[in-house]
């Protein structure tokens, strides 16, 4: 649902974290089409980036561009009335759920 | 990585003649079976892992187009084959559009930053509207070789 222009204009936060892909086959389809699930239940905008590029979270297409591999680390940003929530879920997924898939050495 | 790298250019489809997904999978992957892609008597294993995959999750990523894909042990590097329909395909796609342009693709097991370069390369591309809207209106596999030998050397990607 969109909030109507002028109203919690004041609530608008940026938060950014960085989290690194832990689980062997990295982020492929399976865990993309998980990130961009849960980002989509957030009202902020959502952008991933690596070292070369920024892509909007909340797109499989351009999730699946970053072809981050196991050992890759990726900044997650999001700006907007959830911001720090939506941050917090998509780390959660990230490190310590590891797209609910095998960790190497586990 | 490029499409000339993992296409199997022999085995395009530019008129698919089936239209449920499963049998798209079959017709694709029969057609890397008859170019010599495929050792003996694995394309049903592969067709059937591809589907118990696509069972899971949906490839069709929207747009009209799916990338149906699995890993399997028969295969030692990467291999792709394009299959095209212009009467469209329930791929039970994001968007609950017909998929008319599919890209399928068998991995290797045991290498999955290759398979994630691979895809990385398909998305970079499938993301343009212009390479998506060439790719549908192709009508035989020339046509689609030239597109993505055109877009290997499109280097403003």
């Amino acid at each position: 649902m969109k909030k109507k222009a002028g109203e919690n204009t004041l609530e608008k936060v940026v938060c950014e974290t960085e989290v690194e892909i832990k689980n062997a086959d990295g982020l492929h389809m399976r865990p993309a089409m998980q990130f961009v699930d849960i980002a989509n239940r957030f009202d902020s905008d959502i952008t991933v980036s690596n070292a070369e590029t920024s892509v909007d979270g909340k797109s499989i297409m351009q999730i699946s561009m970053l072809a981050a591999t196991c050992g890759s680390k990726l900044k997650i940003r999001a700006e907007g009335p959830d911001a720090q929530q939506a941050v917090d879920a998509l780390s959660e997924l990230v490190e310590q759920k590891h797209f609910d898939e095998p960790v190497p050495g586990e | 990585m490029k499409f000339a790298d993992f296409i199997c250019f022999e085995a395009t489809v530019a008129q698919l003649q089936t239209s449920s997904r499963d049998d798209v999978i079959k017709e694709l992957v029969l057609s890397l079976e008859k170019a010599g892609k495929l050792g003996k008597g694995v394309s049903k294993d592969i067709a059937r892992a591809i589907i118990k995959r696509e069972n899971e999750a949906s490839t069709g990523m929207g747009k009209g187009v799916a990338i149906p894909h699995v890993k399997h042990k028969s295969v030692k590097e990467v291999i792709g084959v394009v299959g095209l329909s212009g009467a469209g395909i329930d791929f039970l796609a994001l968007d609950k559009q017909p998929v008319h342009s599919v890209i399928l693709l068998i991995s290797p097991e045991d290498d999955p930053d290759t398979h994630l370069i691979t895809m990385e390369y398909i998305f970079k591309n499938l993301q343009q509207e212009m390479f998506r809207k060439f790719l549908r209106q192709c009508s035989e596999p020339e046509q689609v070789k030239d597109l993505l030998i055109e877009a290997d050397e499109d280097t403003s990607l």
